[in-house]
């Protein structure tokens, strides 16, 4: 239990894949705009991530281990990641159209976003049994969501800032990002695995 | 060799095995979408400015060809020629719509107005009207920190270097989104084919208006008696043009003329 819930804080917060491995960042720049949006995404990369890493971590033992190809596993999850989501965006909108209004043109961007791809790799990389892939995976995608949700606050408030001229919009985003960055990395080290 | 044909039969296989899951689905999960939308959607002209009550051109454009009770002539930045060219696509009866533009009923610039105190905190109208209803003396007047600017999605109204909002007549597309972030309420849509406002909003009585503002509408009354056709109105010491009588009978605007701080302008 205890190993668990280390991973699983170790990637939300110490592994944080926006902040310290800088990855899926066009998402994180692109809708981090506007709060409720930014929930949206948080929510649509974690359950997307869950169910692709679950699905990646089954193919990986019961098909590419088994018949000695795992220099096939990236591209395989890419294939996997990409017609997953493809397959869920078709189903919510079919069954949840609520769901797919809030979610559905999040889900389009997902089918792109490196965290999708490399949270099941690293799982494979690591050696994860089943449910420590499961849990990496929840973690890396509240990881995900922490960090939209933060820059999406800052940025909300930023619009009644003074932001000098050259650095409006995106410019001011990713300074904000880097000492986002930076404030994780007093995270670094914390948790050992 | 055998990993190469491993290789191929796997990856053919997997790749197999997701289309036709994929063509499965979209067979399957298909949803129905009416074509109209599209191309209502198409249409419109696509400023997002919510002006329909919609969340939206696409919100708009599922809303009136689902809805029977949705009116094809909501979209107003659009004007005549989208409400005809929808309701021909819905089969909707056309009605007219009225076209508006945008009026800030305020003259008297923030840069050159008496004021309060100084202001010196973020520079935002909504902001600014929070600390004792803003710096200007005159509590009804333009703050002048172009709030209405930034909501434009036209770049229609741009404040002049006086810091008073002026409004460009051609591309104002009377969507009211300026109208609706004006703290003090001054901007105000008027059909377009109005040729006299009132530019001022103060409800003070005539002495308190005028030593805010050498240019406010003191209320006296002078034009409402003036008018031949009783298109003016006093409420709360302002005057107030019905512009559905003023536009109809009156071209020479003798209430411009008589007004003696000159509030009434042409538009």
């Amino acid at each position: 239990m205890r190993d668990y819930f280390l991973l699983f804080m170790a990637a939300v917060v110490v592994n944080n894949f926006v902040l310290t491995r800088f990855l899926g960042l066009c998402v994180f720049f692109g809708v981090s705009k506007n709060l409720n949006a930014s929930i949206g995404m948080g929510m649509a990369v974690t359950s997307v991530m869950t169910f692709s890493s679950v699905l990646a971590w089954t193919i990986y033992t019961f098909v590419l281990e088994p018949l000695n190809l795992p220099f096939l596993t990236t591209i395989v999850f890419v294939l996997l990641t990409a017609s997953f989501v493809q397959l869920l965006e078709m189903v919510i909108k079919k069954y949840a159209p609520a769901l797919y209004k809030l979610w559905g043109i999040y889900l389009v961007l997902i089918a792109t976003n490196c965290i999708v791809l490399a949270v099941p790799l690293l799982n494979v990389q690591n050696q994860y049994s089943f449910f420590m892939s499961l849990v990496n995976a929840i973690g890396s995608g509240v990881g995900f969501a922490l960090a939209i949700i933060l820059l999406a606050s800052l940025r909300e408030k930023l619009r009644l800032a003074e932001v000098p001229k050259p650095l409006e919009g995106l410019g001011i985003a990713f300074i904000l990002t880097g000492m986002l960055a930076l404030s994780f990395f007093g995270f670094s080290g914390m948790i050992v695995l | 060799m055998s990993t190469i044909i491993a290789i191929i039969v796997l990856m053919t296989a997997i790749g197999l095995f997701f289309g036709l899951i994929l063509a499965f689905a979209n067979k399957k999960f298909a949803v129905e979408i009416n074509p109209l939308i599209h191309m209502v959607e198409d249409i419109l002209p696509k400023g997002q400015c919510g002006a329909c009550g919609y969340a939206g051109c696409q919100a708009y454009a599922e809303a009136v060809v689902l809805d029977n009770k949705v009116s094809p002539n909501l979209c107003i930045p659009g004007k005549a020629e989208v409400a005809k060219k929808v309701a021909e696509l819905t089969g909707k009866a056309v009605a007219d719509v009225e076209s508006k533009i945008a009026s800030v009923r305020c003259a008297n610039p923030i840069s050159i107005a008496i004021k309060k105190y100084k202001y010196s905190g973020i520079k935002d109208c909504l902001a600014a009207s929070i600390m004792h209803m803003g710096p200007k003396d005159c509590t009804y007047g333009c703050i002048g920190f172009g709030t209405c600017t930034k909501q434009c999605h036209f770049g229609a109204i741009k404040l002049n270097q006086n810091s008073l909002p002026v409004v460009d007549a051609r591309k104002c597309t009377g969507c009211g989104k300026c109208a609706s972030v004006c703290p003090k309420k001054i901007i105000q849509m008027i059909p377009a084919k109005s040729h006299v406002e009132v530019k001022c909003s103060s409800k003070d009585k005539g002495a308190i208006a005028r030593k805010h503002c050498s240019v406010a509408c003191i209320g006296c009354g002078i034009c409402k008696k003036l008018c031949p056709y009783d298109a003016i109105r006093i409420e709360n010491n302002l005057a107030i043009v019905d512009s559905s009588i003023c536009i109809e009978k009156c071209e020479k605007s003798i209430c411009l003329e008589k007004c003696p701080t000159g509030a009434i302008k042409n538009n």
